[in-house]
């Protein structure tokens, strides 16, 4: 029998951004159901590398960054659990004076922005990061970091639940319409009225959104990660290299994480493993880097789903065709960091029509030029409720 | 003392080694946990807990046997042939509680 | 026509041992990768070196099947492609990554047999990481292949055939065996009545090692529960419940388990469909009675998928084989098809009564104390997991690999994960199969960072 649940928010895809969305509605009163086709957090958010980095986002990126920096620390009191977030430094290496450059002009950008990065030269990363080979030089940026990312999408979902919003497991999405009151969800044999729709669906995005008239150029990508059996501490930051390569972190524990390459698709393309040529290139790369990887073993990799934008920037806001529909998603490889950022946003689009922080550059119209933009009020809705505020 | 007790074999030709420097005696044929675990009764200690393992499975299945050699190269105990000079270490390895 | 590429055979146990002979038969030379250092298996495991005993003293009453599979696989010569010492960490797309001396090859293949054999099926009790327990595979490598006792005073405890066969091979090894603890009931063995006339040998043989033990002073105990395994460092003593009272035995060594496992991580990556086998209590590749599994060119053998036993993995080995041949258009003798179907169909009735004479103990996961290491590569203790399913409302076995790490270490949930299933399924009120399978990952088992050194120097961006 079909059950009817009448709610003020439906959010879409139960990964960081649905499931940090849910909680800070639930805070604000609103009442909230979760909908995820699998299990909340067991894509990209769960999957992904667990870099919690400012540094190399595009200054457009930086205010909401800053937003969700603030909110990294706060994860105990938040979610109940601190989802093993170090906030060790990220640290970014050049492996050419071209790529030093490049460090530099960042950091003169992003300025305004108080990342407080520090250039580092080749002999303080030997000293002080045990970094050895061929490397010119990094940017160092002290408040960013790493955490675990099967927690915390994980905990932020079971925090909503705790917070009272209704979390649907293995329950998919079949039908989406606008109703004079809203929208009409249909998933499983659950029919859902819901004033506002959040569509944080991830890789799986693209088609709710063209549902509702607005296809946008999403692309999956899989990124690929090895991780080693547990060693002891060396790596006491977050790595990254400038111009791609390999990114690398050692998690309390002591195994190491490293990404790098790219992952392919399985004939069921919502699922994706590393390839063979992929995780030796990214062992090959650490086994260089790392003085304590060349005798190491991998014990595991692992790929997820991610959605991309051709800008990789997200796609951020109120929906241009349809009043009261709002989208977050393409973090094209860097969403878990801001995420809890732009549930935050997410909730106060939802009570205000507007938010606090810029998210301009996000809109969805950037993908269609010849359509209206959309007017932001009439996103807003009004609830009894909005007394409470993150 | 020893964990495992050797019914055969006994006089096959003696094959020369070091756990965690100790010189020690193996047999040709043996594996590499085999000639420890004659010895003594650990090969590694669980990098959480830092309790003793002594591998499980002998069927390069558990994963509970990886030793290290003196220059940081892994051997998994019971599929690992003992060769003669092999500097095998035990004691390596910390613990995260 | 293009020459198509070989087959490959992955394990050179019974079943790889008589698939790869009836593909050479048949004119083909495939590979066979194996990660021992010569063929066998677990079962027919030959030593490093010669050791004085033959074949005999080392495989019992199996000697004859044992010295037959090694002397015809060592017939074929170079007719098969064979890489001891060689493990298989990836599949995709027709290539095999095999791992051999460190270093990573890529190996393409045209139809591929899975004959990738089992392991103990352990549930983890207290005291099972102490140096001293071993699995009863373990405990019986140790003996057939290395010669060695895994104590002075030994006990063997768990249940299935296995149990009593390791423990009468130490017996007659000379080895003091103080007790055989068996978790099925005297009930359940009146199901070996079942299994008689599909098998008469083998049926006595077990009860005459059972009495045997008891003759000897070994103390057989039927239904016990409760077990732990205590000691400083290693083992001292074994403690259960029978009838309602404890009992301690004092003992140095310990072998453990409760029938087997398959290994079907290969099966998985191979793109293979999984189902729940109620008989196992596991996940198992789907395969018809040839050995067809739903991937075209992907066929399975032996107790790699699904737990028959060795005389079922070498006629499952051969039937695999047929239907390799038959799918390539090559002549396949459908006669030998049927004769050995039927044959797979009796061990199959078989193994239904032993199942029952051995059954599953349905007790472990109520039972199982919180402080007791669930997962021995993490350190992960069942009363974590058990928060965790609380905590997070937990009900499917990745996410609660995601969130516990159970099964993520070195050894893939190969140890923990049958029992981490048992206990999500006894929180949760479902039935074992309604929790899901962890799915597999490469690499199948660890390899070292430096194979990818190996990597071709083509791959090195010039900019580095």
């Amino acid at each position: 029998m079909t059950r009817r649940i009448d709610c003020d928010v439906a959010i879409v895809g139960g990964g960081l951004v649905g499931s940090s969305a849910a909680l800070a509605l639930r805070s604000m009163g609103f009442s909230v159901v979760l909908l995820d086709k699998g299990f909340c957090g067991a894509q990209a958010s769960g999957v992904n590398y667990g870099g919690v980095r400012r540094q190399g986002r595009p200054p457009e990126q930086l205010p909401l960054s800053q937003r969700s920096h603030a909110i990294w620390p706060r994860l105990q009191q938040l979610i109940g659990i601190d989802g093993e977030f170090l906030r060790s430094g990220h640290l970014k290496l050049a492996r050419s004076a071209a790529d030093m450059a490049s460090l530099e002009h960042y950091a003169a950008d992003v300025a305004p922005f108080e990342l407080d990065l520090e250039l580092v030269g080749h002999n303080q990363l030997r000293e002080r990061f045990g970094i050895a080979g061929d490397i010119v030089g990094g940017s160092f940026c002290p408040g960013d970091g790493h955490a675990n990312p099967r927690l915390v999408a994980t905990a932020f979902a079971a925090a909503a639940g705790r917070a009272g919003a209704e979390v649907l497991e293995r329950t998919k999405v079949t039908g989406a319409s606008r109703t004079f009151e809203g929208f009409a969800l249909e998933a499983g044999d659950v029919a859902i009225k819901a004033r506002a729709v959040i569509n944080s669906a991830g890789a799986w995005a693209d088609s709710f959104a063209a549902a509702f008239g607005e296809p946008v150029p999403l692309e999956r990508t899989y990124p690929s990660m090895i991780v080693t059996e547990p060693l002891d501490p060396f790596l006491s930051v977050n790595i990254g290299i400038e111009g791609g390569g390999i990114y690398a972190r050692q998690v309390t524990r002591g195994n190491v994480v490293v990404g790098g390459e790219r992952a392919a698709p399985l004939a069921d393309s919502d699922f994706s493993r590393p390839r063979s040529d992929g995780v030796l290139t990214i062992m090959q790369r650490a086994s260089e880097l790392f003085g304590p990887l060349r005798h190491a073993q991998a014990i595991r990799f692992w790929s997820g789903t991610e959605a991309t934008m051709p800008d990789r920037n997200p796609v951020i806001g109120p929906s241009a065709t349809t009043p009261g529909l709002i989208h977050a998603f393409g973090f094209s490889g860097a969403g878990f960091q801001i995420a809890p950022g732009v549930g935050e946003v997410l909730a106060e689009l939802v009570r205000d029509g507007r938010t606090s922080t810029p998210i301009d550059a996000f809109s969805i119209t950037r993908f269609s030029p010849a359509s209206q933009p959309g007017d932001a009020s009439q996103a807003a809705m009004t609830t009894g409720s909005k007394e409470t505020s993150p | 003392m020893p964990l495992l007790h050797r019914i055969v074999r006994t006089d096959s030709p003696v094959i020369c080694f070091t756990i965690d420097g100790a010189p020690c005696e193996g047999r040709a044929g043996d594996t590499v946990l085999t000639a420890v675990l004659c010895h003594g009764d650990r090969l590694r200690h669980s990098e959480f807990s830092g309790a003793p393992r002594a591998g499980f499975c002998q069927m390069g299945a558990c994963q509970d046997c990886w030793v290290q050699l003196e220059g940081g190269e892994r051997l998994r105990a019971c599929t690992t042939e003992l060769t003669e000079g092999m500097q095998i270490v035990t004691q390596r390895g910390r613990s995260h509680g | 026509m293009a020459e198509r590429a070989s087959p490959l055979i992955v394990g050179a146990g019974p079943a790889g041992i008589r698939a790869a002979i009836t593909l050479a038969a048949a004119g083909l030379r495939p590979s066979v990768i194996d990660e021992a250092h010569a063929c066998g298996g677990q079962i027919y495991r030959q030593p490093l070196a010669l050791d004085g005993r033959d074949d005999r003293a080392r495989y019992g009453s199996d000697a004859a099947k044992a010295s037959r599979l090694h002397r015809d696989f060592a017939a074929l010569g170079t007719g098969v492609d064979y890489r001891p010492r060689s493990l298989l960490w990836n599949l995709g797309d027709g290539v095999a990554d095999v791992l051999r001396d460190g270093v990573s090859q890529r190996l393409s293949y045209d139809g591929l047999i899975l004959a990738t054999g089992a392991t103990d099926r352990v549930l983890p009790i207290p005291g099972w990481t102490l140096p001293g327990v071993f699995t009863l595979g373990g405990a019986q490598v140790a003996l057939k292949a290395q010669g060695c006792a895994i104590g002075r005073r030994v006990v063997f405890a768990g249940s299935g055939p296995l149990l009593y066969l390791v423990a009468w091979q130490y017996v007659k090894a000379g080895v003091d065996v103080a007790a055989v603890l068996d978790s099925a009931p005297l009930s359940a063995k009146f199901n070996l009545l079942r299994a008689l006339p599909l098998a008469p040998g083998i049926v006595l043989r077990g009860l005459r090692m059972a009495a045997e033990l008891a003759l000897r002073g070994t103390r057989v105990q039927l239904g016990v529960s409760g077990l732990r395994i205590e000691g400083e460092g290693r083992v001292a003593r074994i403690v259960y419940r029978s009838a309602s009272c404890e009992h301690a035995i004092a003992c140095d060594g310990v072998g453990y388990g409760l029938n087997l496992r398959s290994e079907t991580q290969a099966a998985d990556l191979a793109g293979c469909a999984f189902r729940f086998d109620p008989r196992d209590r596991a996940h198992l590749p789907v395969r018809d009675v040839s050995g067809r599994s739903n991937v075209a060119g992907v066929y399975l053998a032996g107790d790699g998928a699904g737990i028959a036993g060795a005389d079922a993995a070498e006629a499952a080995g051969e039937r695999a084989a047929l239907a390799l041949l038959e799918d390539r258009g090559l002549p396949h003798d459908p006669p030998r098809a049927d004769v050995l179907e039927r044959a797979l169909a009796t061990i199959d009735r078989l193994r239904d009564a032993l199942e029952a004479a051995f059954p599953f103990p349905s007790h472990w996961a109520a039972g199982l104390a919180d402080d007791a290491l669930l997962c021995r590569c993490e350190d992960i203790s069942a009363g974590e997991a058990r928060r965790a399913i609380g905590d997070f409302a937990l009900t499917e076995m990745n996410r609660l690999k995601a969130v516990t790490r159970i099964g993520m270490g070195r050894c893939q949930g190969r140890m923990c994960g049958a029992a981490a299933a048992e206990l999500l399924a006894a929180q949760t009120r479902r039935e074992v199969g309604a929790v899901g399978r962890l799915r597999a990952q490469a690499p199948i088992k660890p390899i070292p960072l430096a194979a990818g050194l190996s990597v071709d120097e083509r791959q090195h961006d010039p900019a580095h």
